[in-house]
């Protein structure tokens, strides 16, 4: 990766006029190298460095959209509040709640069926191609689907099958509205991690399992001793890729709850959604994006260093 | 197989391929039901119990398509089709001085750019909005494919170079010594080997570009609205329209469905940045 592994030589012309130094012509080449970087390095500052430090100068603000001249310093204010303030205490909450459930229940199906689609079966091909299609279909879409086609507690299709069993009638989404959430995010999220978790069993050398078998392994054992090690990573890559997703979870939430009950399914891009778009309070919404950030900063941290590891046992093959 | 030869190995097989197609099933169900409901007519979609056997009609689909649905399905193809033209006019020149002309510190540029991917958009919704405000990009579509692009690019960067180290080194050594230059180094050499590349990458920001909805709904009202936005308008009961909710539903799901679908192959690599192929 260093570019000592590419040896290049300058290729730029010498024309003949005069003799270039070599310390210009290896500053010209370096700017060569960078130039193509440039557009898209300007492009990411100016649309996501340059708005944050705004976004926390404006945090230290007192500044509502509706109220005219109500843009005031505030100092930390608007921090003083995240600390005090219950339905920003409960937004966190929610937030890490359903993201640890979602990551959990979605990283033990994903492997499980990815251990299912690894194994002799009829039709992997087509169950793998069904498998994928709740995560692309589009989210809201598929919130909607579930919130009044399957669950919905007059027409929908659950309540119906449930009638027998003394549970039919049931608003699952307004009596369990986080259960309905994580249950719609799961359903989204368990092939995303089938699909890493499944590419990592296929790397996996079939002879070592076989050679264990034969050495008297259990397929448990065999499971838990070879298997499980292999898929770590991916398993690792998987939650932490997915644990960065679903943290900003938005669209199901909208659609199936609109954070409430109350404040119960209100996580904090929800939160932020509420007080920068119906309330308008650019400060606090301000302050909020700044936790939001460190908090994503702590996650985002161990994403990268697992995903380095990966690119680092594949540039060793 | 040998497994599968003996009579257990074939016992064992069908039972597992029963267990894992009973799963699969059930997962899918949700898409398939999407799909049943969006050919029933209104009265069968709503009923109680469901209904399950129906003669298929296509009446929801043209009520939707020849309703007000097509403005919306065009915006969602506008800023997902531009940003991801953009995604490829930056991200490949990067993609490039990362992974065939390195430069000094290129993990650190790598980590800076993907950091900027997982940076949650609450970081720069704010000035974002006022910014759009101020300049009257407001329910403009430009917004949308500026804002996807941002989202877009990091990824972009990460999955292109990944293709782009997979090139042999000596093919652009050979062209220097032939006296190619840079941009025919990049346009003969680089664009067709990476052709499966920069169909990956356009697979994933289309996917993500499509689907987006928080942007869509805080930066567009009515003109530049997008497809996940016309859904928003099934949820404020307007009585009951299941059927056309779930014709629109399959209508706005179904680009990405298809281009995942082809692209299977495509899309484990793009969803880890190239990390696993």
């Amino acid at each position: 990766m260093n570019s000592t592994g590419r040896s290049i030589l300058p290729v730029v012309g010498n024309g003949g006029a005069r003799e270039p130094t070599a310390a210009s012509v290896a500053r010209r080449d370096t700017w060569l190298r960078r130039l193509p970087l440039l557009p898209a390095f300007v492009y990411v500052i100016a649309l996501t460095q340059i708005p944050f430090v705004l976004t926390i100068y404006y945090s230290l603000f007192s500044w509502n959209l509706l109220k005219p001249g109500s843009f005031q310093f505030a100092g930390a204010d608007n921090y003083a509040r995240l600390l005090t303030d219950e339905p920003i205490r409960t937004a966190v909450l929610n937030t890490v709640v359903l993201t640890i459930s979602v990551i959990a229940i979605s990283v033990v199906l994903g492997l499980a069926i990815a251990s299912l689609l690894n194994s002799e079966v009829f039709g992997k091909g087509l169950m793998r191609t069904l498998m994928i299609a709740p995560f692309l279909i589009m989210p809201t879409a598929g919130a909607l689907i579930w919130k009044d086609t399957l669950l919905n507690p007059l027409f929908g299709l659950l309540p119906n099958l449930l009638t027998p069993f003394g549970l039919g009638r049931v608003d699952w989404v307004n009596r369990f509205p986080m259960a309905a959430v994580v249950a719609v995010e799961v359903w989204r999220w368990t092939p995303f991690m089938m699909l890493i978790i499944l590419a990592g069993l296929q790397s996996q050398n079939p002879e070592i399992l076989e050679a264990a078998k034969v050495d008297g392994a259990s397929a448990l054992q065999a499971f838990r001793r070879i298997t499980l090690p292999l898929v770590r990573p991916f398993i690792e890559l998987g939650a932490l890729l997915g644990s960065l997703f679903v943290v900003q979870t938005f669209d199901s939430i909208y659609m199936l709850t609109y954070g409430g009950p109350g404040e119960d399914t209100t996580n904090i891009p929800f939160l932020l959604y509420i007080v920068a778009f119906q309330g308008f309070n650019i400060g606090q919404a301000s302050a909020i994006g700044v936790v939001a950030v460190i908090m994503t900063t702590v996650v985002a941290t161990f994403a990268l260093r697992t995903l380095f590891s990966i690119f680092h046992v594949e540039a060793r093959r | 197989m040998i497994s599968s030869a003996s009579p257990t190995g074939l016992r064992s097989k069908i039972l597992w391929s029963v267990v894992g197609w009973l799963v699969v099933l059930v997962f899918f169900f949700p898409v398939l039901w999407m799909w049943l409901e969006g050919f029933k007519t209104e009265p069968q979609a709503a009923s109680s119990p469901p209904t399950i056997f129906f003669v298929p009609t296509l009446e929801e689909f043209q009520q939707v398509l020849s309703g007000d649905f097509p403005p919306f399905f065009i915006n969602s193809a506008i800023a997902s089709i531009g940003s991801t033209l953009l995604v490829l006019i930056l991200g490949l020149p990067a993609a490039y001085a990362l992974a065939i002309r390195p430069v000094k510190r290129t993990q650190d540029v790598l980590f800076f750019f993907i950091s900027t991917r997982f940076l949650p958009f609450a970081a720069s919704l704010v000035p974002l909005y006022l910014l759009a405000r101020d300049l009257k990009l407001l329910d403009n579509i430009f917004a949308l494919v500026l804002i996807y692009t941002t989202i877009n690019l990091p990824l972009g960067v990460w999955l292109l170079r990944s293709f782009l180290l997979e090139i042999p080194n000596d093919l652009f050594e050979a062209a220097r010594v032939d006296g190619a230059g840079f941009r025919h180094e990049i346009l003969r050499i680089v664009v067709p080997l990476i052709a499966p590349g920069l169909a990956a990458t356009s697979l994933i920001c289309l996917i993500f570009s499509w689907n987006e909805f928080f942007y869509a709904v805080n930066f567009t009202s009515s003109v530049a609205a997008t497809a996940p936005i016309f859904l928003v308008g099934f949820i404020s009961g307007r009585g009951l329209f299941y059927a056309k909710l779930a014709a629109a539903a399959t209508l706005a799901s179904l680009p990405v469905l298809l281009a995942g679908w082809i692209a299977q192959k495509q899309l484990i690599r793009g969803l880890t940045m190239g990390a696993v192929k």
